[in-house]
Order: C-alpha cells, then sequence, then structure tokens
C-alpha cells in the first residue's frame, strides 16, 4: 500500500474554473477525500503563491508537503499516487491516443473555442469555423461509446471537461450555439452523460452561479477576445 | 517479444521535435527505421499517420502511429521500460509529476520564447522574446538544481524525460550563439544549465542523433529570407 495516501490531500481551487474541476474529478473517481480551498484570484493567497510560485494559478494539488501544478499533471499524479480504479488506460498504445487527444484540448482546441463565445464579426467567423472542425474530430473519437474512456469517464472525458457543465451556460450568456445536436449528436449525448453523473455531481459548478459569475465578466472577455485576435 | 516488433520514425532532421524523439530512442537503445520528410511535400505516409496535425515527428510502431512528441516518449518509456532499457520517467509518482511540470513549462515557455526571439516579426518582438526566454532560463536553471540534487542530469544520475525534452532544444541554442553570439545558457548567469548543455552535449547517445550544427545555421538563413 502506498504510503502517502494517509496523508492530508488538499486541492487549492476557484469557481467556475474547468481546471480546478479536472483535479476535482480526479480525486473523486479515485476515492481520495479532500479539502477544497477557493482562492478570490484578483487577491491571490500566499498558500497559492507558495505553492505555485511559476504559474501562480489554480489548481494546485497539496498532498502532505508535496506541491503539484498544471492541470493535467494533477490528473495523471492522482492516477498515479493513489489506489483506485484507473483513470488512465491500461494498455500503452490506448494510453498514448487519450493523452494526445488530452493535448489536442489543451493546445489546439481550446483557445478558439473560448475565443468563438467571446468574439464578433469577421474574426468569430473563422475561430467558430475552426472550433467546428476540432469539435468533428472530438466528436469522431467517442465513437459510439458513453464516455471517451468506454463505459465510466477516465482521463480524457475529464481533459473535456469544459464541454459538459460549461457549455450550456456559455450559450445562455453569450447566445452563441456551437455544439448542437444536429451536427454533434455524440458530443450532446456525452455531455448530458457527464454533467447528470452522480459520482461527479458534487464537482459540478452550481449553474445559476455560473451564469451570473461569466454574465458579470461577459465584458472583460469580450476585451480581451479583442485584443488577441488582433495579434 | 523479440520478432515482429517494427519501430518507424517519420522526422526532419531540423525539427528540435523529432530530435527529442531520436534522442528518446536513442537513450532507450531501441533500433528504428528513419524516414526523413520533405516538410513542403510530405508523404502519405506522413499524412495519413498524423491527419490531424500534418507534422512530424510520427512513430509508428507495427504500423499504429503515435503523434506528438511528448506522448511519443511516454508511451517508448511504457512499452521499452522493462529488461534492463533505461527508463526516462522516474518511478515516484511525484518525481514523475515534477518532470511532467517542468516538460509542460519548457514546451509552453521556453519555446514560445525562443520562436518570439529567432522569428520575431519586429525588434520590439525579438527583444521581448530575449526578455522573456531569459526569465524561462533563469526559472529552468532553477528546476535543474531541485531535480538533480545535484547529480548531472534533471534525471539525477542518468538522463532522464526533462533531459531528453531540454535535449531537442541543444542544437537550437548553439545555432543561436554561434548566429548571434547570444548563450542561452550563458555560464555566468545559469552554471548549472551551461554545464549541463555541455555534458548532454557530449554524450555517446545524444551526439549519435544530434544535427549538424552548420548545416542548422544554413537553413535557418534559409528561412530567414
Amino acid at each position: 500500500m502506498n504510503m502517502t495516501t494517509a496523508e492530508p490531500v488538499k486541492l487549492i481551487g476557484a469557481f467556475g474554473s474547468p481546471f480546478v474541476h479536472r483535479a476535482e474529478v480526479a480525486l473523486r473517481l479515485k476515492g481520495v477525500p479532500y479539502e477544497l480551498i477557493l482562492e478570490d484570484m484578483s487577491s491571490k493567497s500566499d498558500l497559492l503563491l507558495a505553492n505555485n510560485p511559476v504559474h501562480k494559478k489554480v489548481p494546485v494539488l497539496l498532498h502532505g508537503d508535496r506541491a503539484v501544478c498544471e492541470s493535467l499533471v494533477i490528473v495523471e499524479y492522482i492516477d498515479e499516487a493513489f489506489d483506485g480504479p484507473p483513470l488512465l488506460p491500461v494498455d500503452p498504445y490506448d494510453r498514448a491516443m487519450a493523452r494526445f487527444w488530452a493535448h489536442f484540448i489543451e493546445n489546439k482546441f481550446f483557445q478558439p473555442f473560448w475565443l468563438a463565445y467571446w468574439s464578433e464579426g469577421e474574426a468569430q467567423k473563422a475561430v467558430v469555423k475552426e472550433t467546428k472542425e476540432n469539435l468533428a474530430l472530438l466528436e469522431a473519437q467517442l465513437n459510439g461509446k458513453k464516455f471517451f474512456g468506454g463505459d465510466t469517464p477516465g482521463y480524457l472525458d475529464i481533459a473535456a471537461c469544459v464541454l459538459g457543465p460549461w457549455i450550456g451556460v456559455l450559450e445562455e450568456v453569450t447566445g452563441v450555439t456551437l455544439v448542437n445536436g444536429n451536427e454533434f449528436p455524440a458530443l450532446c449525448q456525452w455531455a448530458k452523460e457527464y454533467s447528470s453523473s452522480e459520482a461527479l455531481e458534487p464537482c459540478h459548478p452550481d449553474r445559476d452561479r455560473l451564469v451570473a459569475y461569466f454574465t458579470e465578466n461577459k465584458e472583460k472577455y469580450k476585451m480581451m477576445a479583442k485584443t488577441m485576435l488582433q495579434q | 517479444m523479440a520478432g515482429g516488433d517494427e519501430l518507424k520514425l517519420l522526422g526532419f532532421w531540423g525539427s528540435p521535435f523529432v530530435l527529442r524523439a531520436r534522442l528518446a530512442l536513442s537513450f532507450k537503445g531501441l533500433s528504428y527505421e528513419y524516414v526523413e520528410e520533405d516538410l513542403k511535400n510530405k508523404s502519405e505516409l506522413l499524412l495519413q499517420s498524423n491527419p490531424v496535425h500534418k507534422k512530424v515527428p510520427v512513430l509508428i510502431h507495427n504500423g499504429k502511429p503515435v503523434c506528438e512528441t511528448q506522448v511519443i516518449v511516454q508511451y517508448l518509456d511504457e512499452v521499452y521500460g522493462a529488461n534492463g532499457r533505461p527508463s526516462l520517467l522516474p518511478v515516484d509518482p511525484y518525481d514523475r509529476a515534477m518532470a511532467r511540470f517542468w516538460a509542460a513549462y519548457i514546451d509552453d515557455k521556453l519555446l514560445s520564447s525562443l520562436m518570439m526571439m529567432s522569428m520575431g516579426k519586429t525588434e520590439e518582438e525579438k527583444a521581448e522574446g530575449r526578455k522573456q526566454s531569459s526569465g524561462a532560463v533563469e526559472t529552468l536553471e532553477g528546476a535543474l538544481k531541485e531535480c538533480s540534487k545535484g547529480k548531472p542530469f534533471f534525471g539525477g544520475d542518468s538522463v532522464g524525460y526533462v533531459d531528453v525534452v531540454l535535449g531537442g532544444f541543444v542544437a537550437w541554442v548553439r545555432i543561436i550563439d554561434r548566429m548571434t553570439g547570444l548563450k542561452i545558457f550563458d555560464s555566468s548567469k545559469t552554471p548549472i544549465l551551461a554545464a549541463w548543455l555541455e555534458r548532454f552535449g557530449s554524450l555517446d547517445a545524444a551526439k549519435a542523433v544530434m544535427p549538424d550544427v552548420q548545416r542548422l545555421v544554413e537553413l535557418s538563413k534559409m528561412r530567414q529570407v
């Protein structure tokens, strides 16, 4: 038995972050009890700054006296440090595929997806087109399965979490619909399964609060999108 | 499991990412067929094996493609982890998390700043790249100190995952030095990294796959025209 599993686990997070959510889901699926410490990102705590001096971001996993940063690094750490059902597939090739698509979500999918909601005009058309092409690739990866991981959610489902509880909220606040049932039926079904999963329910952000959060920050996100697209 | 295990690597001699994959194969003592791609005229095999990105490197193992350099290196480490072959990732989960964290940092911060520095469209952009890469290198100096614990490599006594990931940039760092006189790993500012660069670059397994610096200089000049 792993000596470190007896040490307390804390997660430094912030409301509404899909990256923090990834870490929470991993802990829950693995059956690891943890204490969630919520940050006010406009006034970062000494605890956060001391434990993530490089990026100063959430999530940060504290396991005993160890600090692990970067959400996908945290998820793999949780998978390896604790006993419990595996989050990554067992077969090395399947693991490589899960990591490839997680890398795709992180490095190719995320930015245009985010910009598609908050941008306008011609610039928005371009990122919407790119996002739909990327969504089609992810749709194909589901390939008749309930989750990317098979019958139960795994590493890639965790990486793709923004396509779950956040989609409906983003649509409501911005009026932009990307993941529609006609073009992406498998992803829509996945979102339903993911968002309604009893095991993951405690990790899902409160919908009304998330709507309020995005509404409050709408102008800020639109300004940021405009700046980014001008580069 | 000797017979019928076929490894092929699709690459481009000037790519630091391909170099990483070759370093991993070299340090693990693996045999493979290397296929040089003409990036202006990509092969059917490349386009079919990496339809999402259409980029090198691509590892093809018994006909099955694996793409994305860091995914390839981890795959090789997991498949060829037994029978006395050196492991690139450490055993302890926390040490593995640290290795993955620094590997992500190298791609996120060091790579982007080196690119801005070398290929920025304006003098301001290049200057910003120099500033950012200087900051990233300083951070990595601290990382090497922490990870190596006084030993020669990020991986400790032997080359590990982060050494291979950073190792992909060894040739690039050398050509920047040769072309601009700017030492990315300056021994007066980042002595541990400067020593690491010399040490890593002199290993037989690294020399075996390192591209010729002069040839890279020519390539770099061509691209700037």
